[in-house]
């Protein structure tokens, strides 16, 4: 367990958030200039801020009301940057080794054979960085981080750099560390389908702050917290897979209701989470008939948040879970949307993108 | 006309000798101080820079003059050196020293320019991995730094083959002691019938620098190649 509390001031910008990351995942969610790269390198030591307290396991990492700021070289991380930062100078499996050398004798040892096979690189080992692919280098940055044995992983956007393409080629193996070692990770993102896919653990934070933190199902379906804005909304909802169908659909029953989406790759009665994007769903007071729309999810009203727009945020209690809806005021006032009002949620199969979708062990 | 004589070989044999131990000395001294400036912000960064480069700018006869008074058997540093033995003035190892020093500037600027072109993000990594600052050093800087420092190296050798002002007025001109072969020119066209021996010492020169020249452009062009990770 991590554990962080930060005050740091820049010119024109303020920090002051304090979290908790439990094992899994921590994503800390926000838009870019919310401080959530502030709050990594202070973490790894890379910044120093004016008070905080942060600590791994009881292991004290800074408090700055003792003095104790331990250097970078001594906490013991393993940091996957943006740009996977390989050494040119040394093959692959040079740079996998490299933070053996420095890891105490004590340190939990990830097996080398096994995380090459985990992340897929056997083949590049005695390659150079310089004629790896962007994909192929953020997955050699992975190992390199892994293999230092560290006590806490930090990973700041490390997608951000990648087409989308390359982006599905990394997301599953963030899943598979998540799911399958047990060193907690600090994931910094500002992408919902990310958040989505890999949160254990949300931590929102906007204009320093954090404006909310709990499980990632939890957070992603509070229509209170839009930390990148009402574009990014979206709820997340736990699946299994039942079956593959015929046309390309895959069917998935969530907390009783049945799905489709696009085919995935998971065998049935396989877990999932699947993100909603609030702008995709569509609300109707009457189950609709003759629809193309292939998912309903009938509910009940529990919020409505207006803006200072057209639009409103309804959260719609649904048996598969919460489920956000952006739709415009004046429906909502067609429709007498309220608290209480019971209604459908229609979802197009199309608007569930393969990004949205990810394996489902980390969801609390 | 092309056997070299005893007083020329003399002077080839003494010049490497200088220039030998000038480049290997100096060498640590000079990759510490552009470490230093080219990553390090401390107060007095632009005298220390200046210092270093004071040897390019001075005539050198004003370089050999200060070191005479600085290191000569009476100056503040040759007094207590002559007391445990180390005689710079009027030795070999005069010469080395001011070639050492003239050359000096040349070989922190090799080496600055290829440690500013190392990605300082590379240096974070490792650290984050567990390096600490001597280790990062080692294992990331200088590595991605060794053409260079090769490349600097060379030319400072060169440079202090060269050397002719600041070492005549530091340790004169005594053949077999501190006769290099700029110094052997210079004496041999004093003396009526020696151009043959100046014009071998000369085409000697220019045969040295060009090949020293030369092996710094490769290995500068190396520097890139490696930091790109080729």
């Amino acid at each position: 367990m991590l554990s962080v509390s930060l005050r740091h001031r820049f010119s024109g910008f303020a920090l002051d958030a304090a979290f908790d990351a439990p094992p899994g995942i921590t994503v800390l969610f926000g838009r870019s200039g919310s401080g959530k790269t502030t709050v990594v390198n202070a973490v790894a030591g890379l910044l120093t801020p004016e008070e905080g307290h942060i600590a791994i396991d009881g292991r004290t990492l800074l408090d700055t009301r003792t003095g104790v700021s331990l250097p970078t070289h001594r906490r013991r991380l393993g940091y996957i940057f943006q740009e996977a930062r390989l050494f040119p100078h040394l093959s692959v499996r040079g740079n996998l080794r490299y933070g053996r050398w420095f890891a105490p004798r004590s340190a939990p040892r990830e097996d080398m054979a096994r995380v090459v096979e985990m992340l897929g690189i056997g083949h590049l080992l005695d390659r150079r960085p310089g004629g790896l692919s962007g994909g192929e280098r953020q997955r050699v940055a992975i190992g390199r981080a892994l293999l230092s044995g560290p006590g806490l992983i930090l990973a700041d956007e490390p997608l951000a750099a990648l087409d989308e393409a390359r982006k599905a080629e990394i997301l599953p193996y963030f899943e598979r560390l998540r799911d399958e070692v047990s060193v907690p990770i600090l994931y910094v993102s500002h992408s919902a389908a990310e958040v989505a896919r890999l949160a254990t653990t949300v931590v929102a934070l906007q204009d320093g702050r954090v404006l909310r933190q709990g499980p990632a199902a939890e957070v992603l379906g509070d229509p209170m917290v839009l930390p990148t804005g009402v574009r990014g909304a979206g709820a997340l909802l736990a699946a299994v897979v039942v079956r593959h169908h015929e046309d390309g659909l895959t069917e998935l029953s969530a907390g009783g209701v049945p799905l489709f989406i696009p085919r995935v790759p998971q065998d049935a009665g396989r877990k999932l989470r699947l993100r909603i994007a609030a702008q995709e769903v569509i609300l109707s007071r009457q189950r609709p008939e003759g629809l193309s729309a292939l998912n309903i999810l009938p509910g009940t009203v529990e919020s409505i948040r207006g803006g200072e727009g057209p639009g409103a945020m309804v959260a719609l209690a649904t048996p598969a879970g919460r489920v956000l809806a952006r739709v415009t005021r004046r429906s909502a006032d067609l429709l007498g949307l309220a608290v209480g009002v019971e209604c459908h949620a229609v979802v197009k199969s199309v608007a569930i993108a393969p990004e949205d979708v990810g394996g489902g062990e980390g969801t609390a | 006309m092309w056997g070299l004589g005893a007083e020329e070989w003399q002077a080839v044999a003494l010049s490497l000798r200088v220039a030998a131990l000038a480049t290997l000395v100096s060498l640590p001294f000079a990759v510490f101080t552009a470490h230093l400036l080219a990553r390090r912000a401390f107060p007095g960064k632009a005298l220390l820079n200046g210092l270093v480069h004071l040897p390019l700018i001075l005539p050198p006869v004003v370089t050999g003059y200060i070191l005479l008074l600085l290191f000569g058997t009476q100056g503040p540093i040759g007094a207590p050196l002559k007391e445990i033995g180390v005689i710079f003035a009027f030795r070999w190892t005069g010469a080395a020293l001011a070639a050492g020093i003239m050359a000096f500037p040349l070989m922190v600027r090799a080496i600055r320019l290829s440690i500013e072109a190392v990605d300082p993000r590379l240096e974070q990594a490792a650290a984050t991995l567990g390096a600490s600052r001597a280790w990062v050093f080692a294992t990331v800087t200088l590595p991605m730094i060794l053409p260079g420092i090769l490349a600097g190296g060379i030319v400072a050798f060169a440079k202090a083959m060269g050397e002719f002002g600041a070492t005549i007025t530091f340790v004169s001109n005594i053949p077999g002691q501190t006769q290099t072969i700029p110094l052997a020119i210079y004496a041999f066209l004093e003396v009526p019938g020696a151009e043959g021996s100046a014009i071998r010492l000369v085409l000697i020169s220019v045969g040295i620098a060009m090949a020293a020249l030369l092996l710094s452009e490769l290995l500068a062009t190396r520097v890139a190649r490696r930091v790109g990770g080729r």
